[in-house]
């Protein structure tokens, strides 16, 4: 297992250098610089600029000390956009919001696709397996810039329920994770009815429940670690869905997380900030990706000797 | 459904003229009833889209200003945008930039996918296992982040941007072609054609791809609505398709940024994207389930 461990640790390094590398060379193709908003530029305080934010180098000369301070330093460099501002501390002050928003939509979406998926199965072809399974559908159908403007519609502009957007109060959280996660909750409980289906035909369910168990225990002790493995090898593509997601979570909402900083560094041409977001959120996918890869292993002992 | 399903036992004694796979596939498709409205509206949609300029009551760039963000009437079905633009006809062009450059970013990422796949699962050995690592290291990528930088960095171009979208969106057709393709190198045929002394690259060009195409179209279909949905993402973050041009991305965007005071501008438009999305799916689904029966679900 330690092992295992450490060589997928070891395989992250290049793809983390390469993602580096390749970003680095789209932006330096980019046209536009931290000059290009000052309205006023006289050359000489062009010329400042670029020998302030070292861009008189030359490129390979920006790049191996951009990997440099990266590398030994943490360190993502400055802001094009918001002068004085370092990338560090913008992603500082918006990442852990991001990273709460998608908590909540992931725990969102694994309670609710979980608690749909099984009572599905366990009702095969009745209502409680039809009703759950057609609003799957449309969820999966239903794009999240579609839905979150539609739950603003209803529950904000039309119950009052909540606010139209902000990340002020708890209450603020429901709309956005109930957005960023709609789509997941509608694919789990798809993989879990799936998987569970295939788990209770199975003989030892049938000993199982023959022998008296419990319904309760039947899915509680006998089912769920088999029936979930396709629901664990969701979760790496589904944690990369919802970092993409949140794009356009935090937009609609105006939550000021690292996914809408990025975005507006898209807008901005801030070289510096898409670097660094891209950076963390490739990071991110593949740290989350290590971890259900470790999580699959553990509940499928038959994958360890695979190798 | 069995008691009408041709089979073979059912006259005995009788010659039964055979079914040949499309047959049986059309069969099972016409059954699936999801999937045939599916396609009856996804025909219809793309005509309409395609004959906008005729079939449009209004001009999509018209502005009006007096009659700026009405709701439905008689004379606008779908009522105006802010700038008294026909919504209907806005709609009907969006769809004609939606469906092209789902279809064009398809046909990219189908090119590219077959062409991987079947030269990975072709040669084998250590240049399938480079090729298919490098799969897998992209699948971990963020890849929508390289769409956006794609986007960004050359510029909004349309065409750029179908060529962006298909680049990133091949790996599961390359995955399919290549599964089939080591299946299909073991058959007598490739080995003859082996045998007769053909180059590789001749008998990937004509015997392995022909060979494969059914699965590659059945794939392709599902691979349409993400791509549409892709570009609309982009275009719904203001990254993708530009004024005055409108995708459907586009038009919800508009529509979501007003929704208090004219919700008909997001809900039309957003009713066209999900219903064609939804049928799209349909009709992929059926279509897989119809052709390859192995792989199709209960």
């Amino acid at each position: 297992m330690l092992r295992f461990i450490f060589k997928r640790v070891l395989e992250a390094i290049p793809v983390l250098l390469i993602v580096a590398t390749l970003t680095f060379l789209l932006l330096k193709i980019m046209p536009g610089g931290p000059f290009d908003t000052e309205k006023v530029t006289t050359p000489e305080i062009k010329k400042q600029i670029e020998s302030y934010y070292g861009l008189d180098k030359p490129v390979w000369k920006q790049y191996v000390d951009y990997m440099d301070r990266l590398i030994f330093h943490g360190d993502l460099g400055p802001s094009y956009k918001y002068f004085g501002w370092s990338v560090n501390e913008l992603l500082a002050g918006s990442l852990p919001i991001s990273l709460e928003l998608g908590c909540y939509g992931l725990a969102f979406a694994l309670v609710f696709g979980l608690i749909a998926g099984i009572i599905a199965s366990l009702r095969k072809n009745t209502a409680g397996d039809y009703v759950p399974m057609s609003i799957a559908t449309l969820g999966i159908c239903i794009p999240s810039f579609v839905t979150g403007p539609l739950l603003i519609l209803l529950f904000a502009l039309k119950l009052r329920w909540f606010n139209t957007s902000g990340w002020y109060f708890p209450r603020d959280r429901v709309l956005p994770a109930i957005t960023l996660g709609l789509y997941y909750m509608a694919y789990i409980s798809r993989l879990t009815r799936g998987g569970m289906l295939e788990i209770l035909n199975q003989d030892f369910i049938r000993t199982a429940r023959a022998k008296g168990a419990s319904e309760w225990r039947v899915i509680w002790k006998h089912s769920l670690r088999g029936g979930l493995l396709s629901v664990v090898s969701f979760l790496g593509p589904a944690i990369s869905g919802i970092i993409t997601g949140s794009l356009v979570v935090e937009t609609i909402f105006q939550i000021p997380g690292a996914a809408r900083f990025f975005v507006m560094a898209a807008f901005n041409l801030d070289g510096p900030m898409l670097m660094g977001t891209t950076l963390v959120f490739a990071v991110l996918i593949i740290v989350m990706n290590l971890l259900v890869d470790i999580a699959q292993v553990w509940l499928n002992p038959r994958l360890r000797f695979e190798e | 459904m069995t008691a009408e399903f041709p089979t073979t036992t059912q006259h005995a004694g009788e010659i039964e003229p055979g079914h040949s796979l499309w047959q049986d596939a059309w069969y099972r498709l016409r059954k699936n009833k999801m999937a045939v409205i599916g396609a009856i509206f996804i025909a219809l949609l793309t005509l309409a889209s395609f004959l906008a300029p005729l079939i449009a009551p209004n001009s999509y760039e018209k502005i009006d200003l007096a009659l700026a963000a009405s709701p439905p009437s008689h004379a606008h079905w779908l009522g105006t945008d802010s700038l008294g633009r026909d919504l209907l006809s806005r709609i009907l062009y969006g769809g004609r930039i939606s469906l092209s450059v789902g279809l064009a970013a398809t046909l990219v990422s189908v090119i590219i996918g077959v062409l991987y796949g079947a030269i990975s699962g072709y040669l084998g050995g250590r240049v399938d296992v480079v090729l298919m690592r490098i799969v897998d290291i992209i699948y971990s990528l963020p890849f929508v982040i390289f769409v956006i930088l794609i986007t960004v960095v050359f510029g909004r171009n349309i065409i750029l941007l179908f060529m962006a979208i298909g680049a990133v969106s091949w790996l599961d057709m390359a995955r399919i072609v290549r599964g089939q393709v080591m299946s299909l190198k073991k058959q007598e045929f490739i080995e003859a054609a082996r045998s007769l002394g053909l180059r590789k690259r001749r008998i990937i060009l004509r015997h392995m791809i022909p060979n494969v195409m059914g699965t590659v179209v059945i794939y392709s279909t599902l691979i349409v609505p993400s791509v549409m949905l892709l570009e609309a993402f982009l275009s719904f973050l203001g990254l993708g398709v530009q004024a005055p041009m409108s995708s459907w991305g586009t038009l919800i965007n508009d529509g979501a940024k007003s929704v208090e005071e004219y919700p008909w501008l997001l809900i039309f438009p957003s009713l066209f994207f999900s219903t064609t999305l939804f049928s799209l799916n349909f009709l992929g689904d059926g279509l897989r389930d119809a052709l390859d029966v192995r792989s199709s679900k209960d």
